[in-house]
């Protein structure tokens, strides 16, 4: 016993564990009393309802402060939406490309298969048959040396040169047309099968440029990916120290609030609306310069396209890419925001 | 109402104690004076209520509530229960005296009309519902003194601490601060004020509680008829 109290002479009374009673009695004595038994004049809303009214607060008071300070609002905007603007436009150029790509590859891919020059025209025959069975070829075409040498003569102006060679120097051909729903690397491994067999002299397949174009596509969307996480990464990090600073600025008000009893919900909400507001503001901007980029580029595109006798005109980002690219804007923020709350807020305690 | 069961609090950095092995009991509805020199642990006291302090050690009751053992996410629920001033005010300079006032019920989510009527209400006690609408800057002392109660009292909390309301105001507006808090006392408020000005409460007979470096030194009860 003397030991006991000389313990707690030093105020080292041991720590009790909670009993679940005694919780639920302090609950009890903490809640402010039910609804019912506030007058009816001043009883607050229901809680859902209440829990929307008090976000609502928080973003107008939020609005309030932002409009407050319109520079600092206006350049964490721009910040942000430039930061944007650059993936979403890069973006759009890719599409735009991969569009023009496409038109190009119209018309399935074609190999062709230069035979021996004895082959006889009936084994030429039978072979293209052979061909022609396998999968994913749609069609295959017989180019017999006469045919061939026609069509040569026709097409250059050696007349004069051939009339020289006693004999055609040209050997049977295949043209064989692949299916168009073949990827390329499908299509090449077709046409090796193909060129695989004692007959086949030569092999050319007309897709070598379309497979460079795809490979830098690829490459392209690669970096398109990492240049964006980059900028993503950037805008956390920008609306972050805007909403730091904004705390260190109010710090005084932080502790008040929390001195008089707002939780951390209440204290938190109105800066993660402000970092949603600057990604929402951001994203809006970058929609709008990827527009205007895009009108900037419309004359020069077209001229472009007519001479190449294209028809062509630069898609922008649309409905759904504007709105996914806002949508960012908002998560980054709110993102941006909670970096910056979470580690700051909690750390600030009313003296 | 508050029940101190040797409750000490230790500040190791400072390498002091604010309290040492404090019992107290204060009933529902009392007024009770702290007085002492600075540094006597008034001011820990007051603090360790609301929770602005942990107590290091011992038990603290605070309306049937295990205070020294609730969770973080509940503090804010006992800071709404208990109305604090402060010697320095805590005022926001930017907002208008309404708005500071109205702080607390936005807290709580009162609606807008109900909390505009509330806060008109506690102006209106403390004397400065003409200047609702002025900024905290321009009031003096006293009246910065007296937005600071109309905010702690506005939501009703059933306890009231004050620290030094009286500070540094001539005694014409001390008795009339003083004034202010025995209306709340009177209405059923625990009220808890911390003071040096002993003359005051020598004149008024409330219950007296002194303390000296950290301990308890006296505790003179109310004075008959008084409380």
């Amino acid at each position: 016993m003397s030991r006991r109290s000389g313990r707690a002479d030093r105020g080292a009374t041991p720590k009790r564990r909670r009993t679940r009673a005694e919780a639920r009695r302090e609950r009890a004595a903490l809640r402010p009393g039910t609804r019912r038994d506030q007058p009816r004049s001043g009883r607050p809303p229901s809680a859902p309802l209440l829990y929307l009214l008090r976000h609502l607060q928080a973003a107008f008071a939020a609005a309030g402060r932002a409009r407050r300070a319109r520079l600092h609002t206006t350049l964490t905007t721009a910040v942000v939406g430039i930061a944007l603007a650059l993936p979403a436009a890069f973006l759009v150029a890719l599409e735009n490309i991969e569009e023009v790509a496409g038109g190009w590859q119209e018309g399935a891919p074609q190999a062709s298969l230069f035979l021996e020059r004895e082959a006889e025209p009936q084994a030429v025959r039978e072979h293209a048959g052979e061909v022609a069975a396998n999968e994913g070829v749609v069609d295959v075409e017989v180019v017999t040396p006469e045919q061939a040498l026609a069509e040569f003569r026709a097409g250059s102006e050696f007349d004069a040169a051939l009339e020289l060679l006693d004999t055609n120097p040209l050997p049977p051909v295949l043209v064989v047309t692949a299916d168009r729903s073949l990827t390329p690397e499908q299509v090449v491994s077709l046409a090796e099968s193909l060129a695989d067999d004692g007959r086949v002299v030569r092999m050319r397949l007309d897709q070598e440029w379309v497979e460079r174009l795809h490979a830098m596509m690829n490459l392209a969307e690669r970096a398109l990916w990492s240049v964006g996480v980059l900028l993503a990464l950037a805008v956390i990090l920008v609306i972050g120290n805007t909403i730091r600073l904004t705390i260190e600025s109010r710090r005084h008000e932080v502790e008040i609030l929390k001195l008089i009893g707002g939780s951390n919900g209440f204290v938190r909400r109105p800066f993660l609306y402000e970092g949603m507001a600057y990604g929402l503001l951001g994203g809006v901007l970058a929609w709008v310069l990827t527009e205007l980029g895009r009108w900037l580029l419309a004359g020069p595109t077209e001229q472009l396209a007519d001479a190449y006798a294209a028809d062509f005109a630069l898609s922008g980002l649309g409905l759904a890419g504007g709105a996914l690219v806002v949508a960012t804007g908002l998560v980054l923020g709110l993102l941006g925001a909670w970096t910056a709350v979470a580690r700051h807020l909690a750390a600030i305690e009313p003296r | 109402m508050i029940h101190f069961d040797r409750v000490s609090k230790r500040y190791p950095r400072a390498g002091r104690d604010g309290l040492r092995g404090v019992s107290l009991e204060i009933a529902e509805g009392e007024l009770v004076f702290i007085t002492g020199h600075s540094g006597a642990g008034k001011t820990t006291l007051l603090r360790l209520i609301p929770l602005l302090e942990r107590p290091s050690g011992g038990r603290l009751t605070v309306a049937g509530v295990d205070v020294d053992q609730l969770p973080r996410r509940r503090i804010p629920l006992l800071r709404q229960r208990i109305g604090v001033t402060f010697q320095d005010h805590r005022l926001l300079q930017d907002r208008s005296v309404f708005e500071n006032v109205a702080m607390p019920l936005e807290i709580a989510g009162v609606p807008r009309r109900e909390a505009a009527r509330r806060v008109r209400a506690a102006l209106d006690k403390v004397g400065l519902l003409a200047k609702e609408q002025v900024d905290p800057v321009t009031l003096s002392g006293g009246e910065q003194q007296r937005v600071g109660i109309a905010r702690a009292v506005v939501n009703r909390p059933p306890v009231l601490l004050a620290d030094e309301p009286t500070g540094n105001l001539d005694p014409e507006l001390s008795n009339e601060i003083m004034g202010l808090f025995t209306s709340f006392q009177a209405i059923g408020t625990t009220v808890l004020i911390a003071t040096h000005d002993l003359d005051l409460v020598e004149r008024l007979g409330y219950r007296m509680i002194t303390l000296e470096q950290g301990e308890l030194r006296a505790d003179r009860p109310a004075r008959e008829g008084v409380g």
